[in-house]
């Protein structure tokens, strides 16, 4: 596997993973205007995997629906951050808003690069981050404006913090530090990255669900 | 805090009362309301109005059933005509310059 395919299936699986993650509320947020903007944007990151996997499978010579479903869960390139099930609402928001911040900075890295295909599909999907970003940045407003939400996302992001820094490579990581700080106010402890593709044992359950109606039909669902 | 959403289908077409969204300040009923009226590009433009903002007027007494002040009834089209042949007018009225 080339360095660029391993690069698409690493933020191809961060996304689709991500957003089977964030359709898990799709129900039961906590108010219905937001369930509905959730799972939004949790489509949004699944229509962003596919478009990644797809430019990885021309490469390949595989497709998108092999690449996201006939893959071991082992075999996935997906920060853990993305994995962890955490059905709780300030933790969601803490992982939101971490993963939005280290997204923006991979992709603005992306949408420089001399790949025009990989630039192209990353200034593409950085225009419906933009939106994703907007939605995590007034959450953490929010929550930094009282007592009781500062402490509930802090304590979030003291437990994310190792998993969020496992999504950006060391070129990168720096950065997510110094954007974290400075929107937190304050210096946030070294912690050793959790690096990707090891996988949290979450993953392996995710996994079994979301593949469940492709390997029950082998030959391709049709809707 | 209740925001009503207005939208607009198409450029040009007149805003139209699509629902309303709760939120807790405008930056969420931003969200909230592209997220609900316009992800699936059912809308070109969106307006937001806080619930307090509209004035609602509904109620319209009419003691006496003044009956004469509805149109129902007329034929408007056919007196109007006569009226403004009568004026001379009938090349003001409105479609004239097609007929």
């Amino acid at each position: 596997m080339s360095d660029r395919t391993d690069l698409l299936l690493a933020l191809a699986d961060d996304e689709l993973i991500l957003g089977w993650r964030n359709s898990e509320w799709t129900g039961i947020a906590p108010f219905l205007e937001e369930d509905v903007a959730f799972s939004s944007i949790a489509q949004n990151e699944i229509g962003h995997a596919r478009a990644l996997y797809e430019l990885a499978a021309r490469e390949l010579g595989s497709t998108a629906d092999e690449l996201a479903f006939d893959r071991t869960p082992e075999e996935y390139r997906s920060a853990a951050l993305v994995e962890l099930r955490r059905l709780e609402w300030a933790r969601t928001i803490a992982r939101h808003w971490l993963y939005e911040t280290a997204d923006e900075i991979r992709i603005a890295s992306l949408k420089a690069s001399s790949d025009m295909e990989i630039a192209g599909l990353a200034a593409k999907i950085d225009r419906e981050e933009a939106y994703h970003r907007m939605h995590a940045e007034m959450w953490v407003d929010r929550l930094l404006a009282s007592e009781d939400g500062r402490a509930r996302l802090e304590e979030a992001i003291a437990e994310l913090w190792p998993y969020a820094l496992g999504v950006l490579d060391d070129v990168l990581r720096p950065e997510l530090v110094a954007r974290a700080q400075e929107r937190l106010g304050r210096v946030l402890p070294d912690a050793e990255p959790v690096p990707r593709g090891v996988h949290e044992a979450e993953l392996a359950e995710l996994w079994e669900e979301m593949t469940s109606v492709r390997r029950s039909a082998p030959a391709g669902a049709q809707w | 805090m209740i925001y009503e959403v207005f939208r607009q289908e198409r450029k040009g077409q007149p805003f139209q009362h699509a629902g309303s969204v709760v939120a807790p300040d405008e930056a969420f009923a931003e969200i909230y309301a592209r997220e609900q009226y316009a992800r699936r590009q059912e809308s070109v433009a969106l307006w937001l109005v806080p619930r307090e903002a509209v004035h609602e007027i509904a109620e319209f007494p009419d003691e006496f059933e003044m009956k004469y002040r509805r149109v129902d009834g007329y034929s408007i089209k056919a007196r109007l005509h006569e009226a403004r042949e009568r004026a001379g007018t009938l090349d003001m009225a409105p479609g004239a310059a097609s007929e």
